[in-house]
């Protein structure tokens, strides 16, 4: 009995990888998500202290952006390559 | 979702990473190459063009070619650099700003509507065998072989111990993560966005053509989404363009940069 209800579960197999690299893409992006809304707060922040300042401060919150917006990128990647497989 | 299936029987496969393989179009030419020479004949003939007879006063050609120029070399390559040796690298900080520049721009544009950058190749190319040569080649140039390894690696200034995992986290970062990334930065951003405008675009073909009645108009929602996306993603193609040749600059500034 035992043989047979092993030989039925084996046929039905799942593929989890799309689901679980859908989840291990959304926890990837968290903290990257953060990072961005911390730039950009210091930005409008930088900038109601000293309006000025503001062609400076843009010019670095771009750069900085990217930097951490890569990490969320990367993720994607990871993604396909995950729920190909 | 299962509404949408119910309704008329035909399943909506949603665009994945097969969609970004063109067909070759002759001779085993495809798309992407044909966009990847097109940018290349396009930025040389643009300011070919513009520096033909200069004026003093600029015409409209010359003033948008001179805007560009002084963009990169100002805006990018001097304050990456430093006012003392940036200029034998204008030119290649140039060349890489209009070049990512235009290869993403042809992501929106109605006839060619494909970032030649979402293929990996394109901006591994760029990075791998550009860029990277570059900034290690005068960073050992500078400060010898030995030099340059110490100068990337040991980093003045942190208390003693910490150079244990520094060192190799630097090394890690300046000799393989640097370029990748860089590359990876590009090519994800610009796969991603030509994803979304596929999901947005081909999502109201089908619910147009293919879903239950009710769901017809949703349709218009999706492709007013669409031209939304495309504007968030000309925003996009211009920060990649430029934040690769800051990145590109500011390497070859590191690989430079005299001791404090």
């Amino acid at each position: 009995m035992s043989n047979i209800v092993l030989a039925q579960a084996a046929e039905t197999a799942v593929n989890l990888n799309p689901g679980l690299a859908a989840i291990g893409y959304g926890l990837g992006a968290i903290g990257p998500g953060i990072g961005v809304g911390l730039i950009w707060a210091a930005v409008i922040n930088g900038t109601a202290r000293q309006p000025e300042a503001q062609g400076k401060l843009m010019g670095i919150a771009w750069t900085t952006f990217v930097l951490t917006e890569v990490l969320a990128l990367i993720g994607l990647v990871v993604y396909f390559i995950a729920s190909a497989a | 979702m299962g509404a949408l299936v119910l309704a008329e029987g035909d399943t909506f496969t949603p665009p994945g990473a097969g969609d970004f393989e063109l067909p070759p179009i002759f001779l085993g030419v495809t798309k992407p190459m044909i966009l990847i020479v097109l940018s290349l004949i396009i930025i040389a003939a643009f300011f070919l063009l513009a520096s033909r007879k200069l004026k003093v006063v600029p015409g409209k050609g010359q003033f948008a070619a001179e805007y560009v120029y002084d963009f990169a070399r100002n805006g990018i390559a001097r304050e990456q650099i430093g006012s003392k040796d940036f200029k034998p690298f204008v030119p290649l900080v140039l060349a890489l700003f209009s070049f990512v520049l235009v290869n993403n721009l042809f992501g929106i544009i109605p006839i060619f509507q494909f970032p030649t950058f979402a293929h990996i190749g394109f901006p591994l190319a760029l990075s791998l065998f550009v860029v990277y040569p570059v900034y290690h080649y005068v960073g050992f140039k500078r400060h010898g072989f030995v030099g340059y390894l110490k100068h990337a690696t040991v980093p003045p200034g942190a208390p003693g111990p910490i150079y244990i995992l520094l060192t190799p986290i630097e090394f890690l970062q300046k000799f393989v993560l640097n370029p990748l990334t860089l590359a990876v930065r590009v090519f994800a951003a610009m796969f991603a966005g030509h994803l979304i405008l596929l999901v947005f675009t081909v999502a109201g073909e089908f619910l147009l053509l293919h879903a239950g009645g009710v769901f017809k108009p949703i349709s218009v929602v999706s492709w007013l989404f669409a031209i939304l996306m495309t504007f968030v993603e000309a925003l996009i193609q211009v920060i990649q363009a430029y934040v690769f040749a800051v990145l590109s600059a500011n390497y070859i500034g590191a690989a430079l940069a005299e001791d404090h």
